[in-house]
């Protein structure tokens, strides 16, 4: 079997060879990112200050940039930007390199909480990039009464059938359920999965549909008044109709995070780190609050923001301490398979 | 000789199908990857499970009515292009195939605005006083329909226009010549000799309906897997490679059965016509 897995890695590793054939051999950097995820212009000023190129690419979802990096065992690569759970599988792969705090003296810009995640206590394979909370987005102006519980979502009033959806991503898809359940966004114990799979499959007879990218244009439309949303992607709905609202359910949300992380097998962690260092400046921080409308770790970036877009969205106000008190995701190892077929069973359901 | 051809079918198509071939017998690692050490059934015994099977089946059915439905609409659609004069016969299917000049998703995007509760037909019907409330014509089984029929029928269009195309009109004028009318005359002569066409035209739509995951995505919602949403999801979310491969795999071995049978079926045919012509 081991000459199966020589000829396969031996292929993976040659394509991504070509693929860097054409890299100078002057000092550069190749990052992955989500497309728009940091400025434009940041490869260039980073380049005016250190004279690293940076060579951005991108990827469409967490799941894009592991298939990558996990077949190539993180050849092409120095930087990614991924979700904390995919940072953790990357580390227990073998794939993220221990990070030298010496050599990103800008750690110092983030809250003492960054340092704190469950995860990755001491940032020792990822820094945290931005973060925040998964609740209810919702029309004030159309819903009769103010959501304040999952059960608002999963056992919804006659007229909010048919005008409600949820998140397509396998693990946020079953967090309304795992929370009003008073349980652990990581279950993987199949009684317990049994349990919320009936919830949810009864929940999706009430669902416009299963949305993670236009949610908040359908609240914006008036097709949908109330939706399971990321924090920051409610704020796009807002920015564009202030009757648009977000709560954190009673039952609490789960702490995303994504993260940065340097590739173990790459040639160039010096300047990976030095990238890193120049992402945890302030100015960084404020563009992504000001331009993802996410929060940010970063606490000089968040000081930096106009207080009142904090007054505009409520939910950037939200403080650190309270973050920390959220459940993260977490790579589900072997847990993932009955996980995975859980959620085949309810989108299939009829 | 390994001319440039073969050489891009072998890397593009036979080592990517021998990677997922190969892949369909291992385990997925922990943490994603594969696990190369253990050699395995497992992954096939998976797939046959009533979830899996009922998927596959829920698909077909789906896939097989979207493709009955692009043959009667596109197979008296080719016959009128035929019959149109010459001169506007490129001009005809030019329009057929115009769509494709614009991307899918775009194509597909555009339904959404015209079924949405909100969107143009809906709008249209509750202000001429038809319906009170939308019809809820999208995130659905119907809407996905819709969707696979709307952008494959060209396919079949163009398929169905080439055999019609080459048929010989005599034929047609013999028949007519014997007595029988213009019913009798198309049910058979002209639809048994432009069988292959029509075969050509529903595997061609049927494997790409199959196999298709953003059109059940976008248009229905979400809440609606296909074969192709089911594949996707075990490589991009559950990434469970293996698992993924072994579902490749059966929806590779439906559809080359398909293909054969179309082949087969287009052989016999050339067969029978030329006899005909003996």
């Amino acid at each position: 079997m081991s000459t199966i897995k020589t000829l396969t890695v031996a292929l993976f590793a040659s394509a991504a060879t070509l693929l860097m054939a054409g890299a100078a051999s002057a000092e550069k950097i190749v990052i992955s990112n989500w497309d728009g995820y940091m400025p434009k212009d940041l490869p260039e000023k980073f380049k005016a200050e250190t004279g690293i190129d940076v060579e951005v690419a991108v990827h469409a979802t967490n799941e894009e940039i592991m298939g990558k990096v996990v077949a190539s065992n993180g050849q092409g690569y120095d930087v990614l930007f991924v979700s904390s759970p995919f940072a953790e599988a990357l580390n227990k792969l073998g794939i993220a390199a221990k990070l030298d705090h010496s050599k990103i003296p800008n750690l110092a810009n983030l809250y003492p909480e960054a340092a704190q995640l469950q995860h990755d206590p001491g940032n020792t394979f990822s820094v945290p990039y931005a973060w925040g909370t998964t609740g209810l987005c919702y029309r004030s102006d159309l819903v009769k009464a103010e959501p304040t519980s999952w059960n608002d979502l999963l056992k919804p009033t006659d007229d909010l059938k048919g005008k409600m959806t949820m998140l397509a991503t396998d693990r946020w898809l079953m967090v309304p359920a795992f929370l009003a359940g008073g349980m652990s966004v990581n279950t993987v114990d199949s009684a317990k999965l049994a349990e919320v799979k009936d919830v949810l499959i009864e929940a999706k007879k009430n669902l416009l549909a299963y949305d993670d990218t236009t949610f908040y244009q359908k609240l914006v439309s008036g097709e949908a008044v109330l939706v399971e949303a990321w924090d920051g992607w409610c704020n796009y709905g807002i920015a564009e109709n202030d009757k648009i609202k977000y709560v954190v359910p009673k039952e609490g949300s789960d702490l995303w995070v994504d993260t940065m992380v340097v590739v173990e097998s790459s040639p160039n962690k010096e300047a990976a780190h030095k990238f890193i260092d120049y992402v945890l400046n302030a100015d960084t921080g404020k563009w992504v609050v000001e331009n993802i409308m996410y929060k940010t770790p970063n606490k000089a970036g968040m000081d930096a923001v106009d207080p009142a877009m904090l007054t505009q969205y409520p939910n950037m106000a939200i403080a650190p301490a309270d973050l920390l008190k959220f459940e993260q995701l977490r790579d589900l190892g072997d847990g993932m398979k009955d996980f995975s077929k859980t959620v085949t069973e309810i989108v299939s359901s009829k | 000789m390994m001319t440039p051809g073969l050489l891009w079918l072998g890397v593009l198509m036979v080592v990517p199908c021998l990677l997922i071939f190969v892949m369909a017998f291992y385990e997925r690692g922990i943490y994603g990857g594969i696990d190369w050490d253990a050699f395995t059934f497992d992954n096939f015994k998976r797939a046959v499970e009533p979830l899996y099977l009922g998927i596959f089946f829920d698909s077909a059915r789906v896939a097989g009515l979207s493709t009955l439905l692009a043959l009667i609409i596109g197979y008296p659609a080719a016959y009128a292009i035929v019959k149109a004069p010459a001169r506007w016969q490129t001009a005809l299917l030019f329009l057929a195939i115009l769509p494709f000049w614009t991307n899918y998703l775009i194509r597909t995007y555009a339904w959404i605005v015209l079924l949405n509760p909100a969107g143009l037909i809906n709008g249209a019907l509750k202000s001429i006083g038809l319906i009170t409330e939308p019809l809820p014509i999208l995130y659905n089984e119907f809407a996905v329909i819709v969707g696979l029929v709307y952008n494959y029928v060209p396919f079949v269009i163009l398929a169905i226009y080439s055999a019609l195309q080459r048929l010989d009109p005599s034929y047609a004028e013999a028949s007519r010549d014997l007595g029988a009318g213009a019913i009798a005359t198309f049910a058979r002569i002209t639809l048994p000799l432009t069988a292959p066409g029509v075969a050509a035209g529903a595997v061609f739509v049927f494997v790409l309906s199959i196999g298709n995951f953003i059109t059940p995505d976008l248009l229905g919602g979400g809440k609606f897997l296909m074969a192709g949403n089911l594949i996707y999801d075990q490589f991009l979310t559950a990434r469970d490679w293996p698992f993924g491969a072994s579902l490749s795999l059966i929806l590779i071995a439906l559809m080359l059965l398909l293909l054969f049978a179309q082949a087969l079926a287009t052989a016999r045919a050339r067969g029978e016509r030329g006899t005909a012509h003996a």
